[in-house]
């Protein structure tokens, strides 16, 4: 049998289970580079972007998620998951990271590690 | 010369392969089929029918014994094969049967998977594949009683509707929050299990089975949080499983299923595999389109001819009579992706496409499916809809419409046609009635005609009569929507959700034809707040739908730390309280400790994953939650009044804690101010809060809609009342009309600005029982909100807002 691990290729990094993020949530990595905010979509898709929110460095890991966004909870700017880009009015981005769900399982991959293990 | 073609497995995909190897009829084959079910080819996919009683086994057979006859085609049935010899190509069934081949096909099938619950080997627990799992419900539901279905996927609900027709007592037990979440949306899920219920299936979602009863026959179900259901039969339909057991002794190449290439050839040239068992470009498939197409693949590659399957869109419908549900493609929300959502609230329907550079590219519909197939061509045409958009989601009969101004579409309308779908009203009489009565507002038109007076989606329909009739005497009225979610007005929203008794966040969602799956930032927190002051002890608060600092129970600072603000009872404290927020302070080094404007001590820079042991000391020593987070009572300020203050009228400091104790807790549209002042000169500033008592001699003087924010300003004065009771009994009146009344995020000021004083004196002053259902509604809701959030937390409620998901040292991190 392979386990999880052999999947993903040692690239990746086992951040803990997609049950332990409230839908339409998120909760926070604690990284050496930065801060990371894991963010689970009503329909259980996983995004990974930095937890800082370009504007005023707000945690986006404590905004309320809605569709493929998370507004920040400190003045409501509104940054869309997939690509890091704030959306609407203002202009900023931040950093994504890939993450895979193997099984309920995910994985992050990390800066510079950036060979996809695929 | 004729060549061997052996078939392991009779299921619906090799089937098919003969199907189209005879129909082409350029093909010399001697056909032997091994089939492991002792019977015929027949449609597995109507198994569910046959379980409901609308059809019998004979109806869905495939294939009968002659068919095969007529073919010349041996089928071994009852014989599964046991071992497959690669280097001498030949085939061994159990009993010893055996065969050679030129050519193979491998159609296993695939195995329901049953998770290891104690209790799963026992009689009476089955899952759902094959005709034999029909007859052995079909055996138990002759007896009525309880049946347990594990799994709220498509053949999960199937099975509970075809035990619910045969007159069982059907639970439908789900681990995820949503029914056929991998097919379906929320919004979709939500209006699929309203349906179930309404047919008597009850339905359990995030439900964690923990283990099956029984001696030797089923009896029971047990879940993780204890409750216990009685069970004469338990199906487990939770998923399938490629069958791959013969491949992988035949050392074929497998993962998941058996691997195959573009050509459905194996590892091993002289075997295909079709069917369940396949694994495809990584991909696994459990419905039946694709499975043809895989079949007519290897038919042609049999006739000589080349061919290849690259894989296939699916797409998937619910065969329970009555509930109309279809789904294909992709329809997770994306940015780079638009979705366009219909929802009918009368009809009980909804629509979602989800569009991607022009394309369709997923659809789910509920209630009217009709339109599924037609959307599903152009998804897999990838046909460009820029053209169609406007009208696409009305279906196949409403495409190619010209698009018109909103006003000269209505003014098309037959005088028949039915523009109030609520309360059955037509175009004919709503126009009627403008002209006998001079209509001039929506308002009027619903007084009149009962037009828009239920749900308000066609408001806009009416304002497009009335201004056909009225020309432009008639501006339309821009009422603020709610936010882009919605044309509703909160005043509309507020008035629904009563006048349609809505429950959830789904429920209005759907009821209201919210144009958005999920909501946005602005409406979710708002109607989770309506949901929760309308019906207190019903509505399960949404977390998600809050705040951070709502939901931390805490407030978040510009670092990302977090405050803390103990409840101290009308501003005062003790040493007892003191000593303890002190030691709190220097137990978990807060930086800093400051005193508010509300009278209480502030503990400033909290890290978060400290919250919870913060509040267990301050718990310990007997302090709560101050709410300085919340939209709700924040403080009661008060002066020393008659216990030590020579000018004091009365105890302004005894009347405040009783308001702070009666009244915290409680959610409210925006922050609420309280102070009490024990004489005119109003040392608790309560003339610019949001509700102030100012004593005088004679009694006290009830203020209300002061503010010193952003704006400040001056209370109004509502009346004087006599006793502690009867400030107690106004107080409550106003701040529970407040809350049932005012729009999220309006602080009192702004609600009265928009209602008037004279509304609120007629209301609660001159309409005394009017004042005490107020007062008492007030009661019975603080009954479910006086909980001490902190308290809940310190014990480890809603841990994982606290802690990080993971923390990754740099020795971890791959070089």
């Amino acid at each position: 049998m392979s386990t999880a691990r052999d999947q993903v290729g040692d690239n990746w990094l086992d951040v803990g289970m997609l049950r332990d993020i409230p839908r339409r949530g998120a909760r926070q990595v604690v990284t050496p580079w930065m801060p990371i905010a894991l963010i689970r979509t009503i329909d259980d898709r996983v995004f990974a972007i930095e937890d800082r929110c370009p504007h005023k460095k707000g945690p986006l890991s404590q905004g309320i998620v809605h569709g493929s966004a998370v507004t920040c909870p400190l003045h409501n700017w509104v940054i869309g998951l997939e690509s890091g880009q704030v959306l609407g009015p203002d202009s900023g981005c931040v950093k994504t990271l890939a993450v895979r769900n193997v099984d309920g399982r995910l994985y992050l991959e990390l800066p510079g590690s950036n060979e996809d293990a695929a | 010369m004729t060549e061997q073609l052996v078939i392991i497995g009779n299921g619906m995909a090799p089937g098919r392969v003969l199907e189209e190897l005879f129909e082409a009829g350029n093909a010399d084959y001697q056909v032997t089929i091994f089939n492991a079910e002792p019977r015929v080819n027949y449609d597995r996919i109507m198994l569910s029918p046959v379980l409901s009683g609308e059809k019998q086994f004979d109806d869905i057979v495939i294939h009968s014994d002659e068919w095969y006859a007529a073919r010349g085609v041996t089928l071994h049935k009852g014989k599964p094969v046991i071992d497959i010899s690669r280097e001498r190509r030949i085939v061994t069934a159990l009993d010893g049967t055996a065969a050679c081949y030129d050519k193979l096909i491998i159609a296993t099938g695939s195995t329901p998977f049953v998770p290891p619950i104690p209790g799963h080997d026992l009689d009476g627990v089955i899952t759902y594949r094959d005709l034999d799992d029909v007859d052995t419900m079909l055996e138990v539901a002759a007896n009525g009683g309880h049946a347990v279905v594990i799994g709220g996927g498509l053949l999960g609900l199937e099975a509970a509707a075809g035990l619910t027709e045969r007159g069982m007592n059907v639970t439908v037990l789900h681990l995820a929050p949503s029914l056929m979440e991998r097919q379906l949306d929320v919004a979709a899920g939500y209006l699929l299990e309203q349906a179930l219920i309404d047919r008597g299936i009850e339905v359990i979602t995030n439900a964690n089975t923990k283990q099956i009863h029984g001696d030797v026959g089923v009896s029971g179900v047990e879940l993780e949080d204890g409750q216990r259901l009685e069970a004469d039969i338990v199906v487990i339909a939770v998923g399938i499983r490629p069958n791959i057991t013969l491949a992988e002794g035949a050392e074929l190449e497998t993962n998941r299923g058996v691997i195959v290439d573009d050509a459905m050839v194996t590892s091993d040239p002289n075997i295909f595999a079709v069917g369940e068992c396949v694994e495809h470009r990584g991909q696994c498939y459990g419905l039946v389109a694709p499975l043809y197409e895989m079949a007519r693949v290897i038919a042609r590659q049999l006739g000589g001819e080349d061919a290849s399957y690259t894989g296939s869109s699916v797409s998937t419908k619910l065969k329970v009579t009555g509930i109309d549900v279809y789904s294909a493609g992709d329809f997770a929300e994306d940015e780079n992706r638009e979705e366009i959502v219909l929802r009918d609230a009368a009809k009980r329907t909804y629509k979602r496409l989800t569009i991607e550079e022009d394309r369709i590219i997923g659809v789910v519909l509920f209630g009217d499916a009709r339109d599924g197939p037609w959307f599903f061509q152009q998804l897999r045409e990838r046909r460009d809809i820029s053209e169609s958009r406007e009208s696409l989601i009305f279906g196949q009969n409403y495409a190619g419409g010209a698009r018109a101004d909103p006003t000269a579409a209505v003014a098309a309308l037959p005088d028949d046609a039915e523009i109030c779908g609520c309360n059955g009203v037509c175009k004919g009489k709503i126009l009627r009635a403008i002209e006998a009565n001079d209509l001039n507002t929506v308002d009027d038109v619903r007084a009149q005609t009962k037009a828009s007076s239920s749900c308000g989606s066609c408001t806009g329909l009416v304002e497009q009569l009335l201004k056909l009739r009225l020309g432009e005497d008639f501006a339309i009225d821009a009422v603020k929507p709610m936010c882009g979610c919605t044309n509703l007005s909160n005043d509309d929203v507020r008035r629904l959700i009563v006048a349609d008794e809505l429950k959830s966040i789904q429920a209005v969602m759907q009821a209201l034809e919210w144009t958005t799956s999920c909501g946005c930032a602005k409406c979710r927190p708002a109607l989770n707040y309506y949901l929760l002051s309308t019906w207190p002890g019903e509505y399960e608060d949404d977390l998600q739908s809050r705040f951070i600092n709502e939901r931390a129970h805490a407030n978040i600072q510009k670092d990302g730390t977090f405050s803390v603000v103990p409840r101290m009872w009308g501003g005062v404290t003790s040493a007892d309280e003191l000593r303890a927020i002190a030691d709190v302070v220097d137990r978990f080094e807060i930086p800093t400790v400051k005193c508010t404007g509300g009278q209480r001590i502030d503990l400033l820079g909290v890290k978060k994953q400290d919250l919870p042991a913060v509040w267990a000391d301050l718990n310990a020593a007997g302090m709560v939650s101050g709410h300085a987070y919340g939209k709700a009572l924040r403080t009661v300020k008060t002066c020393v009044g008659t216990d030590w203050c020579r000018f004091g009228t009365q105890d302004s400091t005894g009347l405040g804690v009783k308001l702070e104790k009666l009244m915290w807790g409680s959610w409210t549209p925006h922050k609420v101010k309280l102070a009490v002042s024990g004489c005119p000169r109003n040392c608790a500033e309560a003339t610019c809060k949001d509700l102030g008592i100012i004593c005088v001699d004679s009694g006290y003087e009830i203020h209300l809609a002061g503010a010193a924010g952003m704006q400040v300003k001056q209370t109004q004065i509502l009346c004087n009342v006599s006793t502690e009771q009867d400030v107690i009994e106004y107080a409550s009146a106003i701040i529970q009309l407040y809350r049932e009344q005012a729009h999220y995020l309006d602080r009192i000021h702004g609600w009265l600005a928009r209602v008037g004083i004279d509304t609120l004196r007629a209301q609660i002053v001159e309409d005394s029982a009017h004042r005490i259902e107020l007062f008492e509604r007030f009661l019975f809701s603080q009954r479910f909100s006086q909980h001490d959030p902190w308290a809940a937390r310190a014990h480890g409620r809603e841990s994982h807002e606290y802690l990080p998901l993971a923390r990754i040292a740099r020795r971890e991190a791959p070089a």
